[in-house]
């Protein structure tokens, strides 16, 4: 898919986040809206899946770490095929399988369940192993919350990953400068990422986490140097794309009554 | 009785304790809270304001956060650890043990919104293991109070008590149950309806249920003592042993799995000293599927309805 298609669809994708968050009444909107364009430009661009396959053996994996954006994760994997587009109605209903964390038992195309944040990178240096293992050519891909950089976990596992020379995992930190409370930079500052990473031994990028043809370019393989680990600090807005909630800390998890919702709809629908 | 609550006010119990630790944080200059960037649904905010440096916010970084209360007791403080008791217990479970427990520190860990409380969330959000993690260590009280005055007079224990705790409670509104001014005594549990058939043994959002339960025993000419169980360890024997003699028949209900919680513990004494027969609700040992808090409660058989059905099932057993 181009870019001009993946930002219509990504735009879509918000779209139906929107209105599954508003009628479930419920959901992590500002971290769905920072992470969609990364989600679309992975399955529908860079990533080798096939809904028809989900455990097809040489299939690339994504790991949405930051499991509480799991929304996102679910209308992508409807638009793909792997669920059918009617089920993202029951999102949090009664015995549904879209809860508010991922869970790869219930839904297809789900790696490993998240939602305990730091927990993505040390199973996406696993993964990225065996595939070394193996000799296979399929990637990992593990997106991170920046918040969710603050466990100790993560640098666990990029310290492995390093040591382990794994060019095959591609970390990328949806860098929205927010977490559940309040700003990184007002909680346990983090910033500048990169060159920790770069300190740790892996390759980095930095793009704009809003720009297709950006973050297209930043998935390619072409960018990977061998024996290193690749990460992308993308830069994001908690809430892109809804003039009220971006870069606005109380939309970690709020839910918009009418009128927001009206407002917030009309805006996605003005930007197609 | 019946149907007790009807028109009750439901209360959130973050609110109690956090009232109460603002008061005595006002009072001793000594305590402070440690959260995971979790302010609000801690309900910090107060404190915070209040008393902004002696609010440590360590991020989303909970091994570290009980670390850090530890070396902070150490240095004389009185830390209130407070985080959703998933990851305060689940993902600091080693720190607990060598840091808090192994090493006697006066830590007072405060399990928010524990139990099934985040509902659709999921089970990595919920739980209904931590009466069993943490029960397994010596030297760390577990506590689950059933409402915001139970709450209040937890906190204030706590405050005072030298030694790590683990206080769990929930976000569930709950009615009030206990008199007001109400004392906490460690290990002791409270009679909440007198009986002679059966006794239902609960704690933290089931002791309303188990109260409801009762009244429904009651129309049916059944008497069910009801006994609120705030400590899961150390165990109140002596009020077990009472009702086992006095009753023959042990129902237990908790927001927990029914692996090593409240119905454990009571079991362990039934066995080693009176055995009778008894029934375990919780969660029968599964990850809970898409529900809210109050539809799970009653999905795994713990309706006040669903209780009482229990409790005629278990008389059935007595011999
Ligand atoms: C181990 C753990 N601690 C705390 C939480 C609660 N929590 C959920 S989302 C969140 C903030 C995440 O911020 P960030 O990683 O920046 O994500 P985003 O801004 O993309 O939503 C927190 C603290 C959790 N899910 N897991
Ligand atoms: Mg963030």
């Amino acid at each position: 898919m181009d870019t001009h298609d993946l930002r219509l669809l990504a735009n879509r994708i918000r779209r139906r986040d929107l209105q599954a968050v508003y009628e479930a009444g419920a959901g992590h909107i500002g971290g769905e809206m920072s992470v969609t364009d990364l989600l679309t430009a992975l399955y529908f661009h860079t990533m080798k899946v096939d809904p028809a396959a989900p455990l097809d053996p040489n299939r690339d994996r994504l790991i949405l770490s930051k499991g509480h954006t799991a929304l996102a994760l679910y209308v992508v994997l409807s638009e793909k095929g792997f669920l059918p587009k009617e089920e993202i109605a029951t999102f949090l209903q009664h015995n549904s399988r879209l809860n508010g964390h991922p869970n790869r038992v219930k839904v297809p195309g789900v790696e490993t369940n998240t939602g305990p944040l730091g927990h993505g990178l040390p199973v996406g240096v696993g993964m990225a192993k065996a595939a070394k293992l193996d000799g296979a050519d399929w990637r990992t891909f593990v997106i991170t919350g920046d918040g969710e950089m603050q466990e100790g976990s993560n640098w666990e596992a990029i310290m492995a990953a390093a040591h382990f020379g794994l060019d095959n995992l591609t970390l990328i930190i949806d860098h929205n400068r927010l977490q559940q409370g309040a700003r990184l930079e007002d909680t346990n500052n983090l910033a500048p990422l990169p060159p920790k990473l770069a300190a740790f031994g892996w390759t980095v990028l930095e793009i704009d986490g809003h720009d297709m043809d950006q973050i297209t370019a930043a998935l390619s393989a072409d960018n990977i140097a061998s024996g290193k680990p690749t990460c992308i600090v993308a830069h994001t807005n908690k809430g892109h794309g809804i003039s009220f909630m971006s870069d606005n800390v109380a939309w970690h998890h709020k839910v918009p009554n009418e009128a927001q919702y009206k407002q917030a709809m009309q805006e996605l629908e003005n930007a197609q | 009785m019946t149907a007790p609550f009807q028109n009750a006010k439901l209360h959130d119990c973050r609110d109690a304790f956090t009232a109460a630790l603002e008061e005595l944080a006002a009072a001793d200059g000594n305590i402070v809270a440690v959260c995971n960037d979790s302010v609000g649904s801690s309900k910090l905010t107060g404190f915070r304001d209040k008393f902004p440096e002696r609010l440590i916010n360590v991020g989303i970084a909970e091994q570290n956060m009980v670390g850090v209360g530890a070396g902070l007791a150490n240095g004389g403080k009185i830390p209130f650890v407070c985080a959703a008791s998933p990851f305060l217990t689940g993902r600091a479970l080693e720190q607990i043990k060598a840091d808090v427990a192994y090493s006697q520190t006066n830590v007072k860990l405060v399990g928010i919104s524990s139990g099934m409380a985040y509902g659709e969330l999921g089970p990595t959000h919920h739980s209904i293991e931590d009466f069993a993690w943490v029960r397994a260590l010596p030297h760390v009280p577990v506590i689950a109070p059933a409402d915001r005055i139970e709450t209040d007079a937890v906190i204030r224990w706590a405050a005072t008590y030298q030694g790590g705790c683990f206080l769990r409670l929930s976000r569930v509104g709950v009615p009030d149950l206990l008199p007001e001014g109400h004392v906490f005594e460690l290990g002791r549990a409270n009679v909440l309806c007198e009986g002679s058939d059966v006794t239902i043994i609960a704690n933290g959002v089931l002791s309303h249920r188990a109260v409801t339960a009762a009244a429904v025993l009651e129309g049916q000419g059944i008497s069910a003592r009801v006994l609120n169980m705030a400590t899961v360890r150390p165990i109140d024997q002596d009020a077990i042993l009472s009702a086992a003699r006095d009753t023959g028949a042990i129902l237990t209900c908790e927001e927990h799995t029914t692996f090593g919680g409240l119905g454990s513990a009571v079991a362990e004494v039934i066995v080693d000293h009176h055995p009778v027969p008894m029934t375990r609700l919780g969660v029968p040992g599964v990850f809970a599927h898409t529900a809210s808090a109050e539809q799970l409660l009653d999905d795994f058989g713990m309706s006040p309805q669903a209780i009482a059905d229990s409790a005629v099932a278990l008389m059935g057993r007595k011999g």
